[in-house]
């Protein structure tokens, strides 16, 4: 197991005790009537297992992201266990991140799990140069040794495909796919074992999408990281991803394998959403 | 030994998006495959035959029933009920499917696609691309299309591509859905011939052959989809 999430849920609002029961795709909202909360994510169970690669669809504002960020805290979940291989007690108990400490908070982020934004500047710091960005992490996951740290960058910038002789440029001066090529890097370059991905080629033209799709998909063979993958496109989700996990008003419809709920949909949302794929 | 064991199997699409109508898939089958032998399902198109392929992969759902299938550690799984995860690993080592046509990724070359499961086995790059080059020639791919992706290319060369990337490396199990059906005779008989000496190498496999002939040439039982029994091969 890399990653186990139980009963996680996050309301935006008062959060009356009839917020989760009356909202969910059968009312087909996340709005409580009650309270007028919003529920963006509502009791969702998910395991990871060790090199798996989970895939999430679902309508805008179904709580995809806000999953993910609730993984990664950059949101606080208002109730649920989250587990993530590495992260034990003394006693070898798994401890529920949610209650990590600061410390604990940036071993989490930097040696055990990577998050990779649609927009790289939440992921890049521009104020530090390409190279810079990358090193943080490699700094922040224990290296110390100067010309340890600049192999390491320089061997990440050759893997994503940015020329070397760029390694002090700073993150404005390279193009939208080259900053996504920054982020991944940066995101890796710590050996996480867990990367965490919302909407990573939304926005970028379609040749540059392709490449940093195969990247992606290269690099995830080669070092074997588990991945949770937010997309909207069904065709990137059929690429890289072997489970599928479909999400509406806040809820899991339907999880499957990738081939089962692009060709199989059970739920009539995934049918809907399925047939209506380019 | 029993290889795979289809119990009482059914299929039933409901298809919410015309407002929840049902389709019949296909209704309670029932059969076994030993190790080694070669079933072929037989029935007119639409009658299930494709449909019970993808379920024993699991690509589709199924409504009731068992799929028993014995790994070969000997240790049995239901692919109708485990977990996915479970499907992931079978995937991985046990169990092969040839599709009716070729699903790979753009941008990447037919010898990159064939050589790619014996990579991922743990062969070297360069042996791998080299048993891959030796395998595009046997079923008559021209060299200067080695580089190139297969989705450029003919309907009958994909579907050898299709064929050639399972065959490299191939796993105990295997599943056939229409392997010849666009390949002129010269190819058909050259995947018959490789399907044979898969055979012989004790691979049990369940096919769906369109020809009569490469039906009667390479199966040692036939499932009778409309009767629901083996009939005479």
């Amino acid at each position: 197991m890399i990653l186990e999430v139980k009963n996680l849920t996050k309301v935006y609002g008062e959060f009356c005790d009839k917020c989760l029961e009356s909202t969910g795709p059968e009312f087909e909202s996340s709005v409580c009537p009650y309270c007028s909360s919003v529920v963006a994510v509502n009791n969702i169970n998910i395991r990871v297992n060790k090199g798996e690669v989970v895939g999430i669809v679902g309508e805008s504002g179904s709580g995809k992201s806000t999953l993910l960020q609730l993984i990664y805290q950059d949101q606080k979940a208002d109730q649920g266990v989250v587990y993530i291989d590495g992260f034990k007690d003394d006693l070898g108990n798994y401890k529920n991140i949610l209650e990590a400490d600061p410390n604990e908070l940036s071993y989490l982020r930097t040696k055990l799990m990577s998050m990779i934004y649609q927009n790289p500047r939440l992921g890049l710091n521009y104020q530090f140069s390409a190279g810079g960005n990358i090193a943080e992490k490699i700094i922040m996951s224990g290296i110390r040794n100067y010309a340890e740290i600049r192999k390491r960058v320089l061997y990440f910038l050759e893997k994503t495909e940015i020329p070397k002789e760029r390694v002090d440029d700073y993150p404005d001066r390279f193009s939208g796919g080259q900053q996504q090529r920054i982020q991944i890097s940066k995101a890796l370059a710590s050996n996480p074992k867990l990367l965490l991905l919302d909407e990573p080629t939304t926005g970028l033209d379609l040749s540059v999408q392709a490449k940093i799709l195969d990247l992606i998909k290269k690099l995830q063979k080669e070092m074997g990281f588990a991945m949770i993958i937010v997309s909207h496109d069904l065709g990137v989700i059929k690429h890289l991803t072997n489970i599928c996990i479909v999400m509406k008003n806040g809820q899991i419809v339907e999880k499957g394998l990738t081939d089962q709920i692009l060709e199989d949909p059970q739920h009539p949302y995934t049918q809907l959403l399925v047939s209506s794929a380019l | 030994m029993v290889k795979i064991r289809i119990k009482n199997l059914s299929k039933e699409f409901t298809v919410y998006t015309r407002g929840g109508v049902k389709i019949q898939g296909y209704n309670n089958v029932d059969f076994e495959v030993k190790k080694g032998e070669f079933l072929s399902l037989y029935g007119h198109s639409g009658i299930g035959k494709s449909s019970l392929l993808k379920a024993i992969y699991r690509t589709y759902t199924t409504t009731s029933g068992d799929i028993i299938f014995t790994k070969e550690d000997g240790t049995t799984v239901n692919i109708a009920k485990c977990d996915e995860k479970d499907i992931i690993e079978l995937r991985k080592t046990e169990i092969g499917y040839v599709s009716q046509f070729l699903k790979v990724l753009p941008r990447i070359s037919a010898l990159e696609i064939v050589a790619a499961p014996l990579i991922e086995k743990g062969e070297s790059e360069k042996v791998a691309k080299i048993k891959a080059k030796e395998l595009l020639d046997f079923f008559g791919i021209k060299e200067e299309l080695f580089n190139v992706s297969p989705l450029t290319f003919s309907g009958g060369e994909q579907q050898r591509v299709n064929i050639a990337k399972e065959l490299i490396a191939p796993k105990p199990f295997l599943l056939l859905d229409e392997p010849t059906a666009s390949l002129d005779y010269a190819n058909t008989m050259k995947v018959i011939k490789q399907l044979q000496k898969l055979k012989e190498n004790n691979v049990t496999m369940i096919g769906i052959f369109h020809d009569q002939d490469d039906l009667k040439t390479i199966s040692d039982k036939i499932y009778d989809f409309a009767l629901k029994k083996y009939v005479e091969v």
